[in-house]
């Protein structure tokens, strides 16, 4: 490799400038449009107005409870899923792997949009399948949509069905890289097929796990979509709402870009907390 | 029958019965999906329990078409994600190709801010994005704003670098050797030998674009500028609107993507585990 600057930046020139533009500048704004008054125009400086609002909004607090809440049984569950799944799909003795991983890769690829109407009809209180399939097994109906905490379970329950799938994949590509020879030799050993799970393959796939913990975490973090569009704009009441809609109904319902942007920069700030913590605990011994 | 064999054939078909109940339910969404697309209104709506699909689809359609313009939608949505495929791969690929093959001033920073921007919620920079884009720039309902915002993408570029930096040298010597520029090098050389790692990148990012939906919900707001996925959007809630229609709209929108999917599912898949396995 050479040092050759003019070159390289020939190369990475439109890639900086875009993210110059639509990033480094974005973050730098945003930053100081949380400590303007945003609601009249011209927008003036004043350093309190929104993140003082912020501390005593109930809206607020709501929000980040309900974010945090899916974000602690959610992400766990999923990832538990989704190395189960993998561990299964990465087993030798598994027959017709092709539509197995057909399964559970599949989610991956289907939009928001398209997912949360289907999950919409499928909980639908009278005549949605899931209800119906309670019923014939002598179950009650569930109100998914008027009550907060089977809302809550179906949002944790869509985003599931979405991603884990997706985890299973970056987990399985984790583990086919772990050397073969290291299960043989254990396997020579007399070690159970369950003590080799957890004394090589989970410690091996540490930094995976964690890998998809800090994605899945950002990405929670952010939830929009399925409380937008499955229990209708975060309901019942604000039950399903997350920090990502308020920042919604803020910025681009009220156009109060300035209190939105403090919203914005809480998410931030909290998922740079999480990753760093995530990263600290689980730090190798070296 | 040795032991060792009946013991390996009690662990497979247990392995079965663990993963198919499995398999079936994160099927079932995607099967209801189609079932739901071939039924009539009032079938949705009824008290019976319908798991096979019907013959109603055509009508289905015809009803979302009539509530919104889909095919339009389609229409911008296709042509969006491929120019922004298209274009996204280029810029990746040119800047995981610098910052694989050359030694240069920043270099680190330049990785360092990559890898920083993954852990950086898109929220932060939402906000003066769509400032920029419809008042600054006033470019709300073009297909600019849909294709050129989401160009920076952090790792797809490390993904690249990834692949790049695994070419031999003595490869892109000779052709130094030789005269060759570097610009060539790379277009002639380097992105034929990363065809397989573009395939996977390209597949990745088209499906990004395709799905996108935040962000065109924003910006391309007025009907006829709208992708898919929000002219879906907007139906969804309202209370006069067809839901077989919508159902049918869904798959409009995910079939496709489930054929690709199988097709090529290796590179998919290499694109999805890129992230993780370096």
């Amino acid at each position: 490799m050479r040092n050759r600057n003019a070159t390289a930046y020939r190369f990475l020139t439109p890639y900086l400038l875009i993210f110059a533009i639509f990033w480094v500048w974005p973050i730098i704004s945003s930053f100081m449009i949380s400590f303007q008054a945003t609601r009249t125009v011209p927008w003036r400086f004043a350093p309190g107005f929104n993140w003082g609002r912020l501390i005593g909004d109930p809206a607020f607090f709501n929000a980040l409870k309900n974010t945090l809440l899916i974000l602690v049984i959610q992400v766990p569950v999923m990832i538990s899923l989704a190395l189960v799944m993998a561990v299964l799909l990465n087993s030798p003795l598994l027959k017709a792997r092709g539509l197995y991983r057909f399964a559970f890769f599949a989610p991956v690829v289907v939009g928001e949009v398209a997912y949360s109407a289907v999950f919409r009809l499928m909980f639908n209180l009278d005549f949605g399948i899931i209800n119906k399939l309670l019923n014939s097994i002598g179950l009650p109906k569930i109100d998914w949509f008027s009550n907060v905490t089977p809302a809550m379970a179906l949002i944790m329950i869509a985003v599931t069905w979405r991603w884990a799938g997706y985890n299973a994949i970056i987990l399985l590509a984790g583990m086919q890289s772990i050397p073969e020879d290291v299960y043989e030799a254990a396997t020579l050993d007399r070690v159970s097929k369950l003590k080799q799970f957890f004394y090589i393959t989970l410690p091996l796939l540490k930094p995976v796990i964690v890998f998809c913990l800090v994605l899945s975490i950002i990405g929670t973090m952010q939830l929009f979509t399925e409380p937008f569009l499955i229990t209708e704009r975060g309901g019942p009441g604000g039950g399903t709402e997350t920090l990502g809609l308020l920042l919604y109904r803020q910025g681009f319902r009220s156009l109060n870009f300035g209190y939105a942007s403090a919203v914005a920069y809480t998410m931030a700030g909290l998922a740079i907390a999480i990753t760093l913590a995530q990263l600290w605990l689980t730090r190798g011994p070296k | 029958m040795s032991s060792r064999s009946s013991a390996r054939l009690g662990r497979s078909i247990a392995l079965h019965l663990v993963l198919t109940p499995l398999a079936l339910i994160w099927l079932f969404p995607l099967w209801m999906m189609v079932v739901f697309s071939t039924m009539p209104d009032n079938g949705i709506f009824s008290p019976g329990i319908e798991l096979l699909p019907h013959g109603n689809f055509i009508d289905n359609f015809n009803n979302l078409q009539r509530d919104t313009n889909f095919v339009g939608a389609i229409g911008i949505s296709v042509s969006v994600a491929v120019t922004y495929t298209f274009l996204s791969v280029l810029l990746t690929s040119m800047a995981g190709w610098a910052l694989a093959r050359y030694q240069f001033f920043g270099k680190g920073a330049v990785v360092a801010i990559i890898l920083g921007t993954i852990t950086l919620p898109y929220a932060v920079v939402l906000i003066p994005q769509f400032i920029m884009v419809a008042r600054d720039f006033k470019l709300a309902n073009t297909w600019v704003a849909l294709i050129v915002p989401p160009l920076f993408n952090s790792l797809g570029v490390l993904f690249m670098r990834q692949s790049f930096s695994m070419m031999p040298d003595d490869l892109f010597d000779a052709a130094r050797v030789e005269g060759v520029k570097e610009w060539r090098i790379f277009l002639f050389v380097a992105l034929p030998l990363a065809r397989p790692m573009l395939a996977a990148l390209a597949i990745i990012l088209f499906l990004a674009s395709w799905n996108n939906y935040l962000w065109p919900l924003l910006i391309n707001s007025q009907p006829g500028s709208m992708t898919a996925p929000v002219a879906l959007g907007t139906l969804i809630g309202l209370t006069k609107v067809s839901w077989g229609g919508i159902m049918a709209g869904a798959v409009m929108l995910t079939v496709p993507m489930l054929v690709v999917f199988v097709l090529l599912q290796r590179h998919f898949i290499a694109g999805i585990a890129a992230g993780a396995v370096k």
